[in-house]
């Protein structure tokens, strides 16, 4: 090719390339808006306790895990392989790792049993870590959150988490959103989502779906509060009855305690 | 000097016009994806990552491996490899940019991906390896048409291309070990939790790499008039082989942790790949098909006379080939996956859609290849009349 | 100039292409006649000034979005207005335009934009 037309073609790019770069650096430039609500509970780290004894009263009873699919739009797909679930319950041996030599000998309340798990909203989770959009983040009130948003569908998070806590949408879940509750929107096909604390409950000046809907039905198994208040009522059960969290040796540091 | 793909033979443009039909199947399916989503893949909540991820952590081994060649003849003046430097280099290219590719058709939002470069996050991994990989890209693209076209006007190529050549060595074993970082710093996953992954991938790189380069120079010394040099391909060989050795030597020590410390959540993963775990055996002859062509290639790169020979050296680099695709594809990534974190044996195997999207993609990169050393090959053609 | 025919032949078919929505709508009678919008009828003001929403609604929503969902505020206060409204799609903006097919789909079908809003944020019942 001649010197001149090479000579153009590459000014050419290089021009594109520029003008391409100038007007994305315009894209950067943002104002924050709001105030928070006035209503919104306030803590320094939410965190959560399952009272496995109490909640094992009503063995098969799925309050709260259809309390808060329907209160957030989480579809209810067939394919186990597919399925997105932000609360659900395992068998004891599977939520806590115990490996079959050691599940022979374990308490025969506790064997085979099936118990709630969800996200821990981890104080060191391995899933913000390895976000490569920040589409995941821990707020400074503890809550592990989640920007469907910016997520890109890479499923790093759904890798990194040591608890299988996080679903991906591998199709649009709107069809099988049996009864959509307006007051939250859906997600699109191609994000990740799991359990958010119920933050838009939380907003209100309301407890976690969950919470309210084991209150309702009797057992009131599952207690939420201020870890980081030592008054709290959540942090004085901690202290006073024995709790186990989930692969406690991973240094993740889950704040959904279990009492059992 | 990129018109010198646009005139050959017959030959060459059937090659082209297969390819690009290929990847005309591929952007079908991937539309097919893209307006289905990825469940039209064989992936599942327990098995997130799949065949896209597995071609995409094989290529950048692949795209790494032209250090073998550039280590060599520009930093200790081995002369024998100068004709084959700038096929290194032109394989490097359309690696990196598959790699690319196999990212993109894997992301649940790919209109998103520039969220990747708007909001960037140091303490991602995953934003390191792109970073990195780009860099690599850019490299090897200055660097292949500074040093090609300074050698077509016949000119020594210009000074400061030395020092960007220099740092596209330590470029390239950190496009890989960055890479193998999203696996091996992961608390969820122990079969990935080693120090030892990093130069696991980097043996397996510098022997499949080097082994694919062979098969090309083969190809490119029965088709063109171009012959990159006997000494330079035998020289790959002794690297293939030291590199597979070293290899295999790294698997059998991960073999002997996981047995011999007899930890479930080590041993679980190994048990799945070579004996199945409750009746789920998919991978199950795909890993001894991969240890059966290891040992052949070992046999046939150790004994000199093999190497030595054409078809036992065509036949070594297509056994080692085999042997790690199949190892670092299925036997690393979708191992990671079985048992899941809660215990979980859900089983993978790609669909015919993946599959035609993953071939596609590999075509666009054929395509590149091909044109690319349609253009050195001529070029060399050339100056040797 | 080199191979200059082909390249003025190569601009006029390129300059045509590019020209082309422009001169077939003309050719058809060019109706150009804007979107009609439906107004609410229980609300004349709107969250900020007719000016601003019109042409910086998406910029306004992108606040709201990074605002509730990153920093975890959820109260707006109107420039215009100083009223304070929930920085929400669905439960602010779709609270008086609650019929999105009279109302927002009318610019931007007219446009030819599809914002995803739509893929996750639920419309009042009874409406797609």
């Amino acid at each position: 090719m001649d010197e001149t037309r090479r000579g153009f073609l590459r000014a050419a790019g290089f021009t594109l390339l520029g003008a391409s770069c100038a007007s994305s650096l315009g894209a950067c430039a943002r104002a924050l808006a709001g105030d928070p609500d006035p209503e919104a509970l306030q803590a320094k780290r939410w965190a959560m306790i399952v009272d496995l004894p109490r909640c094992l009263q009503k063995e098969g009873c799925r309050a709260c895990i259809d309390a808060c699919h329907r209160a957030h739009n989480v579809p209810a797909l067939p394919d186990p392989r597919r399925e997105v679930k932000w609360l659900w319950k395992e068998p004891y041996e599977h939520a806590f790792a115990v490996e079959e030599r050691e599940a022979e000998y374990g308490s025969a309340a506790l064997k085979g049993k099936h118990v709630l798990v969800l996200c821990n909203h981890c104080d060191n989770p391995p899933c913000v870590r390895v976000c490569p959009t920040g589409a995941t983040w821990k707020r400074p009130d503890g809550v592990v959150m989640m920007d469907e948003h910016r997520c890109i569908g890479c499923r790093y998070c759904v890798v990194g988490c040591p608890y299988g806590s996080r679903s991906f949408n591998w199709q649009d879940p709107r069809p099988f959103v049996q009864q959509v509750n307006e007051e939250f929107p859906t997600r699109t096909r191609g994000v990740v989502e799991k359990c958010n604390f119920c933050v838009d409950r939380l907003a209100r000046g309301l407890m976690p779906a969950c919470v309210e809907a084991c209150r309702q039905v009797g057992p009131a198994a599952i207690g939420f509060g201020d870890l980081g208040d030592e008054r709290s009522a959540l942090a004085g059960t901690l202290r006073s009855r024995f709790s186990i969290r989930r692969k406690p040796h991973l240094g993740t540091s889950p704040q959904v305690f279990y009492i059992v | 000097m990129l018109e010198k793909a646009l005139t050959g033979s017959r030959r060459y443009f059937g090659l082209v016009a297969i390819l690009l039909a290929v990847i005309a199947a591929g952007v079908l399916a991937y539309l097919f994806q893209l307006s289905h989503g990825l469940q039209v893949t064989g992936l599942g909540r327990d098995v997130p990552w799949g065949l896209y991820i597995a071609q995409f952590t094989f290529m950048v081994g692949v795209a790494a491996s032209a250090v073998m060649v550039v280590l060599p003849y520009y930093l200790h003046d081995y002369k024998a490899f100068g004709k084959l430097a700038i096929l290194g280099e032109f394989l490097a290219i359309p690696s990196v940019i598959c790699c690319m590719l196999f990212v993109f058709v894997d992301m649940g939002q790919p209109m998103r991906v520039a969220n990747l470069f708007l909001h960037p996050t140091p303490r991602s991994v995953m934003f390191w390896d792109i970073m990195v990989l780009s860099g690599y890209l850019l490299l090897n693209i200055v660097i292949s048409r500074v040093t090609f076209t300074a050698e077509r006007r016949g000119l020594p190529a210009p000074r400061w291309i030395r020092p960007i050549i220099l740092l596209s060595i330590p470029w390239a074993v950190s496009i890989h070990t960055v890479t193998a970082f999203l696996y091996s710093g992961l608390a969820a996953r122990p079969f990935w939790m080693t120090a030892i992954l990093a130069p696991r991938f980097l043996a397996s790189a510098f022997a499949s790499g080097p082994s694919l380069l062979i098969l090309l120079c083969m190809l490119v010394r029965r088709t063109t008039r171009f012959d990159p040099g006997r000494e330079a391909i035998q020289k790959l060989g002794e690297i293939v082989a030291y590199a597979m050795a070293t290899n295999v030597f790294f698997v059998l020590l991960e073999i002997f942790t996981a047995l011999y410390s007899d930890i479930p959540e080590h041993l679980h993963h190994f048990r799945y790949l070579y004996l199945g775990i409750e009746g789920k055996t998919a991978l199950v002859p795909w890993m001894w098909t991969s240890s059966a062509l290891a040992v052949l290639a070992l046999f046939l790169l150790l004994i000199p006379r093999a190497r030595k020979s054409d078809r036992g050296l065509t036949l070594a680099a297509v056994a080692v080939l085999g042997s790690l695709w199949i190892d670092k594809g299925l036997g690393m990534v979708v191992t990671g996956f079985v048992p899941s974190p809660l215990g979980h044996v859900q089983e993978y195997w790609p669909t015919l859609l993946e599959g035609t999207i993953a071939v596609g993609v590999y075509a666009v990169g054929g395509l590149l290849l091909t044109v690319l050393y349609r253009v050195a090959t001529s070029v060399r053609e050339e100056l040797q009349a | 100039m080199y191979d200059g025919g082909k390249i003025i032949f190569g601009l006029v078919l390129f300059v045509g292409a590019v020209t082309f929505p422009a001169w077939y709508s003309l050719a058809r009678g060019g109706k150009a006649a804007p979107p009609e919008l439906v107004l609410p009828k229980n609300e004349k003001q709107c969250v900020e000034s007719r000016e601003y929403i019109r042409s910086r609604h998406m910029e306004l929503l992108n606040e709201w979005r990074d605002s509730v969902v990153r920093e975890g505020n959820g109260v707006y206060t109107s420039r215009a207005h100083g009223t304070r409204h929930p920085m929400k799609l669905t439960g602010t903006c779709l609270r008086c335009h609650s019929d999105r097919t009279q109302f927002c789909d009318r610019c931007h079908g007219y446009l030819a934009v599809a914002p995803y809003c739509w893929d996750c944020h639920v419309t009042p019942k009874g409406k797609p």
